[in-house]
């Protein structure tokens, strides 16, 4: 692994205490050029998670708080009539960041929402006829509560499929709680803590992600787990191609930030997970019972 | 495990059992099949409108009821007809309590038990190929029933073909190979067999012509020398001996050793192959005159050189013979045989035996007084026809004398009481006479339709001697068969007018078929068994039912191989995965086994805690495996991974 990567990780577990696993895959799903979204109770460190990858990594920052009457001309931009030149001029939204927190994204309205989506597909936003690329690297990560749902517009499924992975931060371990309690405000430790990275860095290291090898053998593997998903009879749909593409890409990602320079299956395994679950739609019977990601790993041999 | 039957399988599976049924239904009593089609539309109809079915007590009256009925007409449950009728029945029956799946299973076996009965009534090719569709037909329905009704009816066909396909080669070889004891285990019960016409052991005015209008086959011969002309083709059945004024009858035919009639032969033997169709009487026929020391087994020639088998023939079978044309039958007569062929109901036919008296006093010489008949039936206006006028007591003094046409039988008949009247011994001979050829399979085929009578003479000197008066009225009966002598007019019997060539070439190739078929299949008996696995040295018992289970137990294994190779892991191709698996078992020694799902560097953490004395040379291994299959590292090569793993010792 590229030290600087192994320092701004160390960095990151200094800030965020107890989820060196959740920061991994935070930034395995950068580094693979993919949207995060975490699901998560209020309070346990979504927004300190973006704010630290931003800081660490030295990526431009900006956070919007979805409302429902949140309007998408307030995510994209809008294009002001400025009476000191006589013309209109854009106004760009605060997507135009290179790490955009969308806060509690299931608040908002399904066009607002689907305008986020659009821009974290594209990478680009066009209002008013006129295309304006994001900024470079582009990293989105939303956060939803699943606890409050009423007056909320949950993203249906079809859409969580935009997200390359999902995660939950969950409450930290007894031991860093403390550690959390004791010590100082994670804002302010944010505040004096240096990038370690620069843009330039993050873009070379999505570019590496892409040169990690994936043999045969390995390739393989991420097809028995796509077409075994597609066989249980306890899931309504099984993984897309565009799933299966997604996994190598996070695996790939994964191997680069354990340093190796091929992808094992245990890479495929550790992302599995964060990348499937949340495409996979359970049948209604086995609602309750629940087939997840890990039933599908346990269930596929390693050919 | 009550399942729901979906209306559709249901409607099918009565389809299926009427169309398994169906050649019973036209051949049972009126009120069986009428029963059985009442219960079909009933329960159809009920699932349609959702009827209630009926409880316990009404279903235990149905079925006493039809029991008694059974009972009633055939006067048992056991036997061909009234078993398959019973069986018939309570199929129909259970059809009252089909309810849920487990009633369609037992529904299926039943109508695989009904398609075996009707191998009782018939084994000609249609019925084989009938039974095979229903064969397809109601595995289909124990595919729908299995698949719960997840697959269209046409791919359930398919799938139903397919396994009745497969099952035809271990058919193939069960027929072959499963013994054949010679004994009623195999036989087909005594009333197996629909009634079939042929000759009976008497003859009456009109019996003959009664069977001239059947073109059911009575025999097929197959000749191994010359084939005699075929106005020399006279295939000799009862001889009857007796009359008793109407009726000619053989009263006491005798087969007991020692009574056996003195042939002397004159001229050439003819050799040929008889198969002949089951007609329930105990006679075979031959040409006349069949060689006594060449008959089947179990026939012996009786005193009047008829051929008798020891048991009624039920079964199509086949014999060889050897016949000699020309011979001498009873040279020397014996007063008992005199006395007995010239023995005349005295109060009947007064006309024909003053005829006959006249005769023997104005011409003294038997040959002349044959002769006499003969030219009177010649010279007078004598008509042969199929359709005589009837007659009334004294039938031979009407027919000689008033109506003058007649059959063959009235010939033979009147001929011979005129001999008998003229002192001269004689006796009617039944049988067939011709035969038409199977160009295509160089066969005669024997009908009905070539029933025959005619006359024998004893001369002294000479023995018995063929006469037919026939020959003497139409000869062209005896030339070309029953199709050239009937005049035009007259109107032949159906299947004989409106013969094109093109019908009679596939009439032909039919029959040929057919031929091959009884010879080929049906007549694998003991014997046509014992006599082909003799030639692979499977000729007792032991080694036939050894063979069979051998080839069967072979062929199942296989089927289980093929299918086990499916399930079985696909070789391994890759080098490094074999030497890591080569790895993993020498660690299976120490009790550590990675799981399908476990990942190599995850299984080699576990050893390292769980050995630390191995750790860095199963660390080396990982490194060498991963390196090879996963991160394609050109620095470790395989040699390398061999190497180590074989330098592993646990």
């Amino acid at each position: 692994m590229s030290a600087p990567l192994h320092q701004a990780l160390q960095r990151l577990d200094t800030i965020i205490l107890g989820k060196s696993a959740e920061l991994r895959l935070a930034m395995a799903c950068l580094l693979a050029r993919g949207h995060l979204l975490i699901e998560d109770v209020p309070g346990v460190g979504k927004t300190t998670l973006a704010l630290a990858l931003a800081r660490v990594l030295g990526l431009q920052f900006q956070r919007v708080q979805f409302t429902s009457d949140l309007l998408p001309a307030d995510v994209l931009g809008v294009s002001v009539f400025e009476t000191g030149t006589g013309a209109f001029r854009f106004h760009p939204g605060p997507i135009f960041a290179q790490l955009v927190l969308a806060d509690e994204v299931n608040r908002a309205s399904p066009k607002t929402q689907s305008a986020l989506l659009e821009a974290m597909e594209e990478r680009q936003v066009t209002v008013e006829g006129q295309t304006r690329p994001l900024p470079q690297p582009f990293f989105v990560i939303a956060t939803q509560n699943p606890a409050t749902q009423i007056g909320t517009f949950p993203l249906p499924e079809s859409q969580l499929d935009r997200f390359l992975m999902r995660i939950s931060l969950g409450y930290p371990p007894a031991e860093a709680e403390k550690a959390l309690l004791m010590e100082r405000d994670r804002r302010d430790l944010l505040l004096d803590t240096a990038a370690v990275l620069d843009p330039e860095q993050v873009l070379h290291l999505q570019q590496q992600v892409a040169q990690v090898r994936t043999a045969p053998a390995l390739i393989d593997y991420i097809l028995a787990l796509v077409h075994r998903t597609r066989e249980l009879p306890g899931l309504r749909q099984g993984l897309s191609p565009r799933a299966g593409l997604a996994l190598r890409r996070a695996a790939q990602a994964w191997a680069l930030l354990e340093g190796r320079q091929g992808v094992i299956p245990e890479d495929v395994q550790a992302v599995f997970t964060a990348v499937v679950d949340h495409r996979l739609q359970t049948t209604a019977e086995s609602e309750k019972g629940g087939i997840g990601a890990a039933d599908v790993l346990a269930q596929v041999a390693i050919p | 495990m009550n399942e729901y039957l979906p209306l559709l399988t249901l409607w099918r599976l009565l389809g299926v059992l009427a169309l398994t049924m169906s050649p019973h239904l036209l051949r049972l009593p009126v009120w069986v099949s009428l029963l059985i089609t009442a219960l079909l539309s009933w329960r159809a109809l009920s699932a349609y409108h959702q009827w209630p079915m009926p409880r316990m007590p009404l279903k235990v009256v149905l079925t006493l009821l039809a029991g008694g009925g059974i009972v009633a007409q055939y006067g048992s449950v056991s036997g061909q007809q009234a078993g398959t009728a019973l069986l018939c029945l309570m199929a129909a029956l259970k059809l009252l309590e089909l309810k849920a799946r487990r009633d369609v299973m037992v529904m299926v076996f039943l109508m695989y038990f009904l398609l075996l009965t009707h191998f009782l009534v018939s084994q000609e090719i249609w019925t084989v190929a009938f039974l095979l569709i229903c064969a397809v037909a109601i595995t289909a329905i124990l595919i729908e029933c299995q698949h719960r009704g997840a697959l269209s009816p046409r791919l359930t066909l398919r799938k139903s073909g397919i396994m009745v396909a497969q099952a035809l080669p271990l058919m193939i070889v069960m027929f072959v190979l499963f013994p054949r004891i010679p004994g009623p285990l195999w036989g087909l019960p005594a009333d197996a067999g629909a009634a079939r016409s042929g000759l009976s052991d008497t003859m009456s005015p009109g019996d003959i012509s009664s069977l001239i209008e059947s073109d059911e086959i009575a025999f097929r011969v197959r000749f191994d020398t010359a084939p005699p002309a075929n106005s020399a083709m006279y295939w000799r059945g009862p001889v009857l001996d007796h009359f008793d004024g109407r009726t000619w009858e053989n009263a006491f035919p005798i087969t007991a050793a020692g009574y056996e009639p003195e042939i002397e032969r004159l001229g050439q033997r003819v050799v040929y192959e008889i198969t002949l169709e089951p007609h329930r009487m105990r006679w075979l026929f031959g040409l006349d005159l069949p060689r006594r020391d060449h008959l089947p087994g179990d026939a012996i020639m009786s005193r009047e050189a008829q051929l008798m088998a020891t048991k009624s023939v039920i079964e199509r079978r086949r014999y060889s013979l050897v016949s000699d044309t020309d011979y001498r039958l009873q040279p020397t007569a014996t007063e008992r045989m005199v006395r007995r062929n010239l023995a005349l109901p005295a109060k009947f036919n007064p006309q024909t035996l003053e005829l006959g008296r006249r005769w023997r006093q104005s011409l003294g010489n038997d040959a002349r007084i044959v002769d006499a008949a003969l030219r009177m039936f010649r010279e007078q206006p004598f008509v042969y026809t199929l359709r005589p006028p009837p007659l009334g007591r004294n039938s031979a003094d009407e027919f000689l004398f008033t109506t003058r046409r007649g059959f063959c039988e009235h010939y033979a008949s009147a001929f011979t009481l005129l001999m008998r009247a003229a002192d001269v011994p004689a006796r009617v001979v039944t049988g067939y006479q011709g035969g038409q050829l199977n160009e295509i399979g160089g066969y005669y085929v024997v009908r009905q339709s070539d029933a025959h009578a005619w006359s024998e003479v004893w001369l002294s000197g000479r023995g018995w001697v063929r006469v037919d008066p026939t020959a003497a009225v139409a000869p062209e009966r005896i030339e070309r068969g029953i199709e050239g002598s009937i005049s035009a007019g007259e109107g032949l019997p159906g299947y004989l007018s409106n013969r094109t060539r093109l019908r009679f070439y596939f009439e032909a190739r039919w029959d040929w078929i057919n031929a091959r078929w009884n010879a080929m299949v049906l007549a694998y008996g003991p014997e046509l068994q014992q006599q082909f696995l003799s030639r692979f040295g499977l000729d007792d018992l032991r080694s036939m039912i050894l063979a069979l289970t051998v080839i069967v137990t072979l062929a199942m294994a296989a089927v289980g191989l093929v299918l086990l190779r499916q399930s079985l892991p696909a070789p391994i191709r890759d080098p490094a995965l074999r030497e890591w698996r080569r790895f993993t078992r020498k660690l299976g020694k120490l009790g550590l086994v990675q799981r399908t799902d476990e990942g190599p560097r995850d299984f080699i953490n576990r050893v390292n805690e769980l050995h630390p004395d191995l750790s860095e040379r199963a660390n080396r291994i990982l490194m060498l495996y991963l390196n090879n299959r996963y991160l394609d590292n050109r620095d470790a090569t395989v040699a390398d991974l061999r190497q180590a793993v074989s330098a592993l010792r646990l």
